[in-house]
């Protein structure tokens, strides 16, 4: 494996642009200094930051799939919306909470491995027009199959952390946030770790980046992209069962607007960085919390629209997001 | 026959079929064939724009939105006739698609597609916001209803005459110049086209058609004007509509709004999917179905067909 790294000329890790390391220090200082000078600051902030983290992890099974196969994904909020549905179901039949869930995930793996070869390999290499409305059409379909199993209205489950509150200092931090953090960072990580130093991983890495070159020195290119939708399946289904950790209230529409600031965050990372993704998703996490709170024309109805802005000026002011690279095209 | 004469006479067919069908139809079929031509002109509009022009849009729900909230508030404020309502709806629409046109200039591929969707699920957030104007979740309604007749009159007449528009603005040079944006933006500037002018049009004209068509769409739903009804499931019918239809295609137009118009109805009375969620599970497999088999739609089946005849 040794020698599939040394010749395959995978670029190395590049730093981002020091500008925009010191613009993520400076918001970095930012929140330090308003989390000390105010309670509700610091309130807002830690909310945020459990957001960000959901939002991040879904933004960062969207980059998965766009650096392995350039493909934007429109079905990932609702693959995983189904998936929460069926750790429901579980939860139903007398599982718990937290068996329900590592049930699940191995599930999402397998829905996510079997869309990718059944639906999305045979279009991949046609345009992206046709990639995106196939997505389009899983997006209705898995829509249409929950509401038909499971019904369009209101379900409630169980939260996993429970509603605890606790007080440091005079901050409330629910512990659902906390929970959330810590489930959501700690499957980023072990995805990172799984990229990072297994067999699997650099030969997953290798397929997205030199998928001539990886097949040529034996690695299945076709079963380590569809893997890497699987992967991308089973964290968006992390962020779906992390979605509303206070009370769970589902909703086939549940994931909807999440996805929206999955894409805002992935768009602010750079779209083919899976750091810059869940940076990105907990800054939007963030953000949005701060500017509710204290720009008051920005109800809770505006957020939407909002992030829709957020993500048109990133797009237009810094195509590449925070840590994307410039792409350079042959004409 | 030539082309031309083909042509000529498909147009000839279809004006006295549609002419001579309201007199065999219920009012509730009357009101179905209305949502057929409201579906006709957005998909035309969109398929100007995705077909033609080469740009994706995931958004033109939020145009309908605009479109359709356009010709309730008109009407509940100003008593204004609805056909006019309409026109209102066409320019002001066209505006909103030039003023989106400007960023999606920077815009192509999948960036496009995610802007333009965050448009559709950010738009419908904007009448909650200001519910005392816009009527939050109970939305608007406009002072007048229509009769079905009347409906499935206008409507089809607005979706004859922004045919023929398509058609007029495609088959000269703003056409040629779409098509070569389409086929390559750089071959295309560098034979003169400007991009900006003809990209920004694209997107004016294509948000007017769908602007009409909310505006039909409202009068349809007894003059309601709702934020659910433009959800984001309305923006992806109007593309699905385009693919089924076969992009690039005006003829397939008709196929891919009968496809959306009548889908829901159709299934509602298949036992074992009859319901709403049924009938999404259906029109979900056979957009997928579609563009797995068919990629170029029913116009790319019509096509292939007539040539296999040719060489028969």
């Amino acid at each position: 494996m040794a020698e599939l790294a040394r010749r395959l000329p995978i670029p190395q890790r590049r730093l981002p642009a020091s500008p925009v390391l010191i613009v993520l220090t400076a918001a970095c200082i930012f929140l330090v200094v308003g989390c000390l000078q105010s309670d509700i600051f610091a309130q807002q902030t830690v909310a945020g930051l459990a957001t960000g983290a959901v939002y991040g992890s879904l933004a960062l099974a969207l980059v998965l799939i766009y650096r392995a196969t350039e493909v934007i994904n429109f079905a990932q909020g609702e693959m995983a919306m189904a998936t929460v549905y069926i750790a429901y179901q579980l939860i139903q039949w007398g599982f718990s909470y937290w068996e329900a869930f590592f049930t699940t995930l191995p599930i999402a793996l397998l829905l996510g491995v079997a869309i990718q070869v059944v639906l999305i390999r045979p279009v991949q290499h046609k345009s992206v027009i046709a990639v995106v409305i196939v997505t389009v059409g899983l997006f209705i379909l898995i829509d249409g199959l929950v509401a038909w199993k499971w019904g369009a209205d209101i379900k409630f489950m169980p939260s996993p952390f429970g509603n605890r509150v606790y007080h440091v200092g005079g901050v409330a931090v629910a512990r659902g946030d906390i929970g959330t953090i810590v489930i959501t960072l700690l499957s980023v990580l072990l995805l990172w770790a799984l990229f990072r130093f297994t067999k699997l991983g650099l030969a997953m890495r290798a397929s997205a980046l030199r998928p001539a070159a990886a097949a040529l020195v034996g690695v299945r290119v076709d079963w380590m992209l569809a893997i890497g939708w699987g992967l991308a399946a089973v964290l968006g289904a992390v962020a779906g069962l992390m979605a509303e950790p206070a009370e769970f209230v589902l909703q086939p529409t549940l994931m909807q607007p999440i996805l929206l600031y999955g894409f805002a965050a992935a768009v602010l990372g750079g779209l083919e960085s899976p750091a810059g993704a869940v940076v990105g998703g907990v800054a939007i996490g963030i953000f949005l919390n701060l500017v509710g709170q204290y720009v008051h024309f920005i109800t809770s109805e505006l957020r939407l629209p909002f992030a829709f802005l957020v993500l048109l000026a990133v797009l237009l002011v810094k195509p590449t997001g925070l840590f994307g690279h410039r792409r350079i095209r042959r004409v | 026959m030539s082309a031309r004469a083909t042509g000529l006479a498909s147009v000839a067919v279809a004006a006295v079929v549609l002419a001579a069908l309201p007199f065999g139809l219920s009012g509730y079929h009357q009101a179905l064939a209305a949502q057929v031509a409201t579906f006709f002109i957005a998909i035309l509009g969109l398929d100007i724009l995705t077909g033609y022009t080469g740009q994706i849009s995931i958004g033109h729900g939020a145009f309908m939105a605009i479109g359709g909230y356009t010709t309730a508030v008109l009407s509940r404020d100003h008593h204004t006739n609805l056909v006019l309502t309409m026109f209102a709806a066409f320019a002001l629409c066209f505006v909103c698609g030039l003023l989106l046109g400007l960023p999606a200039l920077r815009l192509s591929g999948v960036y496009l597609a995610l802007a333009t969707f965050a448009l559709a699920v950010s738009v419908p957030q904007i009448p909650l916001k200001f519910s005392t104007y816009l009527g939050g979740s109970g939305g608007v309604q406009s002072a007048k209803t229509v009769s079905h007749l009347w409906l499935y009159a206008v409507s089809w007449s607005a979706a004859a005459v922004l045919f023929v528009l398509a058609w007029l603005t495609l088959r000269g040079r703003t056409g040629r110049a779409f098509r070569a944006i389409r086929d390559s933006e750089v071959a295309a500037t560098s034979s003169g086209v400007m991009l900006p002018l003809y990209k920004t049009l694209a997107f004016g004209i294509s948000a007017a058609f769908a602007g009409v068509a909310g505006s039909l769409f409202v009068m349809g739903t007894n003059g309601f004007a709702q934020p659910s009804e433009f959800g984001i499931l309305l923006s992806l019918q109007i593309l699905v509509g385009a693919a089924v239809a076969g992009l690039g295609s005006l003829w397939g137009v008709v196929a891919g709004a009968a496809f959306v118009g009548l889908l829901p109805t159709i299934s509602n009375d298949v036992p074992w999917i009859g319901s709403t969620h049924g009938q999404d599970v259906v029109f979900g497999l056979i957009v997928i179905v579609v563009m797995l088999l068919l990629p170029t739609g029913v116009a790319g089946l019509l096509a292939r067909l007539a040539r296999a005849r040719a060489r028969a």
